[in-house]
Parts: C-alpha cells; sequence; structure tokens
C-alpha cells in the first residue's frame, strides 16, 4: 500500500560529510558494481561505450561552486535517496509498487508491481528513482538491503556499499531516528542539515556542511607560535651578528 | 518537463471526450437543444471512441502496460490511481446513456439517471487528469490553482466545438447555441490566460542553495555535473524550451485554439446547412489543434526540482 506508516521504527540513513568528500567517485561506482548484482539488478546501461552513453545509477556525484565575497569554494556533493519520512513518490503510485517499510523506514519499489508509469519520478525533488527503459520499471536506492541484513557477509560488511568504498571516510550509515546513536551524536555535533526543508518532504539523510576555510594563519592555530619564533629572531642581535658574520 | 506525446495525446484526446459527453448529457437533463436520437447516439460514441484513445495511449507510455489493471488500487493516495477508478466507473453510466438515445428498454427516468451519472463523472475523471499534474510539489508551474481549471474549462471547450457539429448535423445549430460555446471557449483561453500570468509572476521559494544546502555560502552554481552525457533525469525532467519560443507559442496556440475558432463560430451563426457544418468542422480542427500546442507547452514550459542539482533555476 502507498499510504505511509505514522511512524517507522527506525530511520536507516546515510550521512555525508561535504567537508571531507574528495569527489572520486568511488561511491557512486561502488553503488553500481553491487547493485547491478544485487536486488535490483541489472542496472542496465545502453550505449556504454559509445559516444553517449546512459545508464541507471542509483548515486551521482555532483560539484557545485560556491561564491561570496570572501571566498571561492568547490564542494564535492553525492545525491541519492534520502529515504524521506514523507515521500511522495510513494503516495503518487498507482499500484502499490512504492513503499515505505514500516520497520527501519527504507522506501522500496516491488519490482513485480511497477507499471512504469514514472510519476513517482517526477514526484520526487531530489532525483532519486531512474527509469530503467530495458526493464520497464522504476530503480531506486534500496540503501543496500540485500547488504545491511545479509548474514552471509561479516558484521563489519553490513554497510551500504557506498559507505564501505569511501576512501575519506566522508560516508555513514546508522539509525536517524536513534538520538543515542553514533551517527546521529555525529549529525548533531556537525550540525548535520537536510535538504530543500522548505519542501516537506522531510528527508531521513543528512549532509554534514563544510567546515569554515582556514585559509589564514590565525586560523590554523600555529600563528602565535610562528609570530613568537619570528619575533625572537628579530630581536635576537646574537642573530643578526652572525647572520652577517656567514654573509661576509 | 518532456512532453511525451502519449500523454498530450491522451489528455487532450479524452478531454474532448468527456467535454462532448458531458455536453450531450446536459443536452438531455434540459431539453435545450433538438438533437436528433441518432445523431446524438453517434455523438456519444464519438465521444466514448476519443476517451477510449485517450486511456490506451495513456498506457503507451508504461514499461508495462500489462500491469496497468493494478493503477486501480491506490485510490486513497494516488491522483493517477483516481483517474483510472473514475475513467472505468464512468463507462457503463456512458454506455446506458449512449444506449438510451435508441433502445426503448432504457426508460426516460434511467436514461436521465445515466444521463447525470455520465456528466458528473466525465468532470470528476478530468478534475482526476488535473490534479495529477496540480499534486507534483516538484513542479511549481504545475502544482497552483489554475492547473484543473484550465484543464477542466478546456475539456469543455473542445467537448463544445465537437457538440456545434452535432447540432449543425441536427439542424439545431441556433445562434444562441453557438454563442453558448463561443463563451464557453472564451472563458477557457481567459482561464489559460490568467494561468500564464501567474506563472511568469510565480517566484519558486527552492533555488540552488536550498536543495544543496549550500546558500549559506554564497552562490551555488554547477561546476561539474555527475555525468558526461543526458541521463534518464535530465531527458524526463530537464526538458526546457526557451522563454521566447514559449511566448511565441503561446501565442500561435491562442490564436488556433481561440480567435479562428471564434471567428468560424460567429460567420456559423450567421449561415446554415452544409456550409454551416463546414464552418463548424473547420473550427472544431482549429479549436483541437490549439488544445494540443497548450498541452504540449503545458509540459515544455514546466520545470522540474532536480534541475535544481544541474545548477538550473525553477
Amino acid at each position: 500500500m502507498t499510504g505511509l506508516p505514522k511512524t517507522t521504527r527506525k530511520k536507516l540513513g546515510l550521512v555525508t560529510d561535504l567537508d571531507i568528500c574528495v569527489g572520486c567517485h568511488a561511491c557512486a561506482v561502488s553503488c553500481k558494481e553491487w547493485n547491478a548484482g544485487g536486488h535490483s539488478a541489472p542496472l542496465t546501461d545502453t550505449n556504454a561505450y559509445g559516444k553517449d552513453p546512459s545508464g541507471v545509477w542509483f548515486n551521482r556525484v555532483h560539484v557545485f561552486e560556491t561564491q561570496n565575497e570572501d571566498e571561492t569554494r568547490t564542494v564535492n556533493f553525492p545525491r541519492s535517496c534520502l529515504h524521506c519520512e514523507q515521500p511522495a513518490c510513494v503516495t503518487v503510485c498507482p499500484t502499490g509498487a512504492s513503499y515505505k517499510r514500516e520497520e527501519d523506514g527504507i522506501v522500496l519499489v516491488d519490482a513485480e508491481k511497477c507499471i512504469g508509469c514514472k510519476l513517482c519520478s517526477w514526484a520526487c525533488p531530489y532525483g532519486a528513482r531512474e527509469y530503467d527503459a530495458d526493464d520497464g520499471i522504476m530503480k531506486k536506492c534500496t540503501l543496500c538491503i540485500d547488504r545491511i541484513y545479509n548474514e552471509n557477509l561479516e558484521e563489519s560488511e553490513r554497510k551500504p556499499a557506498c559507505v564501505i568504498a569511501c576512501p575519506a571516510g566522508a560516508r555513514h550509515f546508522g539509525d536517524l531516528g536513534d538520538a543515542q546513536s553514533e551517527i546521529s551524536r555525529l549529525v548533531e555535533r556537525r550540525g548535520g542539515y537536510a535538504l530543500m526543508p522548505e519542501s516537506g518532504y522531510e528527508p531521513v539523510n543528512r549532509y554534514l556542511p563544510p567546515r569554515p576555510r582556514k585559509d589564514r594563519a590565525g586560523d590554523t592555530g600555529t600563528a602565535d607560535h610562528l609570530d613568537a619564533a619570528e619575533n625572537a629572531v628579530d630581536s635576537s642581535t646574537f642573530f643578526e651578528w652572525l647572520d652577517k658574520a656567514l654573509t661576509r | 518537463m518532456d512532453p511525451a506525446y502519449s500523454v498530450i495525446l491522451f489528455t487532450s484526446s479524452s478531454g474532448a471526450g468527456y467535454g462532448l459527453i458531458a455536453w450531450l448529457a446536459l443536452a438531455r437533463l434540459t431539453s435545450l437543444w433538438e438533437i436528433s436520437p441518432v445523431a446524438a447516439l453517434v455523438s456519444c460514441l464519438v465521444a466514448l471512441a476519443l476517451i477510449s484513445t485517450g486511456l490506451l495511449s495513456s498506457t503507451f507510455h508504461l514499461g508495462h502496460p500489462e500491469r496497468a489493471w493494478r493503477a486501480m488500487s491506490q485510490w486513497k493516495t494516488s491522483w493517477l490511481s483516481r483517474e483510472g477508478v473514475f475513467a472505468i466507473l464512468a463507462y457503463p453510466a456512458a454506455l446506458v446513456f449512449t444506449a438510451g438515445w435508441i433502445w426503448p428498454k432504457i426508460s426516460p427516468a434511467m436514461m436521465n439517471a445515466a444521463a447525470a451519472l455520465t456528466l458528473v463523472l466525465a468532470l470528476v475523471t478530468v478534475i482526476s487528469t488535473g490534479m495529477i499534474n496540480a499534486s507534483l510539489k516538484t513542479i511549481p508551474r504545475w502544482h497552483n490553482h489554475w492547473v484543473v481549471p484550465v484543464y477542466v474549462a478546456l475539456a469543455a471547450a473542445s467537448g463544445g466545438l465537437l457538440f456545434s457539429v452535432v447540432l449543425a448535423v441536427s439542424d439545431a445549430a441556433s445562434t444562441v447555441s453557438l454563442v453558448a460555446v463561443l463563451g464557453v471557449l472564451l472563458i477557457s483561453w481567459q482561464i489559460k490566460w490568467l494561468y500564464w500570468r501567474f506563472i511568469d509572476k510565480q517566484q519558486p521559494e527552492s533555488t540552488t542553495g536550498t536543495a544543496t544546502g549550500l546558500g549559506h555560502l554564497g552562490t551555488v552554481t554547477q561546476l561539474e555535473a555527475p555525468h558526461t552525457s543526458e541521463n534518464y533525469l535530465l531527458k524526463e525532467m530537464g526538458f526546457q524550451v526557451a522563454r521566447k519560443h514559449a511566448i511565441k507559442l503561446r501565442r500561435m496556440a491562442m490564436n488556433i485554439g481561440l480567435i479562428l475558432p471564434a471567428i468560424l463560430l460567429i460567420l456559423a451563426s450567421a449561415t446554415a446547412g452544409a456550409l454551416q457544418l463546414a464552418l463548424l468542422v473547420i473550427a472544431l480542427a482549429f479549436g483541437l489543434s490549439g488544445v494540443v500546442i497548450e498541452r504540449w507547452l503545458f509540459f515544455a514550459e514546466a520545470r522540474h526540482a532536480v534541475t535544481l542539482f544541474y545548477g538550473r533555476s525553477l
């Protein structure tokens, strides 16, 4: 049913740290690799080695530039399903193929019921859903449902593929509904935020903002030390004498 | 938004069909017009053909048309599902109403009940079609109070132009009836004009800054796209028509959909017989073409929130 659960027992989701994401696309590639063989397989590619390759991906890494009077910054920005608490993609679905799980809040598509009308992708502002023209159905991030509960994998491997792949440690996975969880505390500490909050979809996933830039000596905490050293040299007649003596 | 031909054909064709059958139902209930039963029967069949063509063409863009029956199930939350339910419910009522024109076994009371039910279900189905678009918060140019009235009014106008042909065939196209159709045509394009004025003044809240949450760092622009060629999102949701073309197309839609049919309706009201019929058929052809252009533009002008992530604005 496309009616939403009043509450979900868990709010599993991802937290992406925009301060340390290096934009390497490892999360996107790893996501593609796992999911091309997992729950939603295959993720069809068309013309993969041709001039205009196109394909289904659940994770896309954008790069933005921000600019104000003082500074210009580059921010790498991975974008995937945010597993919203008010997912319009679910309620617009005419067949009941789209649903939000009561037990963990994950938003999924039932491949057997989807008629491929694409309305859910129109209803999602985050571009989380991509249509597989070969299969004739809509596909989306499953939060690696076939990894996180997979008892055939080592405990440490039971995380979404994107989280495991990230070489910078910019991606975190956990229960954002539990205020005491490690991930919730991280969000609290770093001022994690939701995307497009004005739209009212109440995403579960959070993004951690880039930290203020430290581009002046004073910002790094080493200035006092450097200043002291320079002053020491300047005031020392001994070093001045030595400098002159050696220059001669 | 991508102006898919199946959806344009579906909404304009089924809109005209529901509009025509609504006029016929009104004719039956009010006895304002003297239509020959055979002409009414044929017109009802034409309306049903237009509706069915529309509904069938809407399944052409599905990935799994054979599963289309599933689309009736989620009427509690989905306007697409509601539309399907109302469209199916309208069929029995419309079929009784159609047959009733010549089949004596359908009593006048039953015929009137079927006419009333057909009228209501035609209206509710067109409203649901409009709500599929109007319920999407992601597309500000659709998510407003003008969209449903435009759908209903243009369905009534297309149906009215069809109905005027029916009247001419029945030799019942009086000046008053043609003026009534002209009135509906004028009002419908007035509503459309108000819609255009509304979207031109609209100032959507979401920007690339709010979409990424990076707005506090200044202006946010796309430095590099995530992929080198177009993906599904950009093909489906990134279609954009240039503003100057949109203005031209709006004018074209108004000229073809309103001005020409209006002139032809006025000329028709001063003529009779075959000439009148010919004028009304031409008016109908222009009127429907105008709606198709309008519907194409309705999609092509709409901007989707996901494009904010590609550095565009709503």
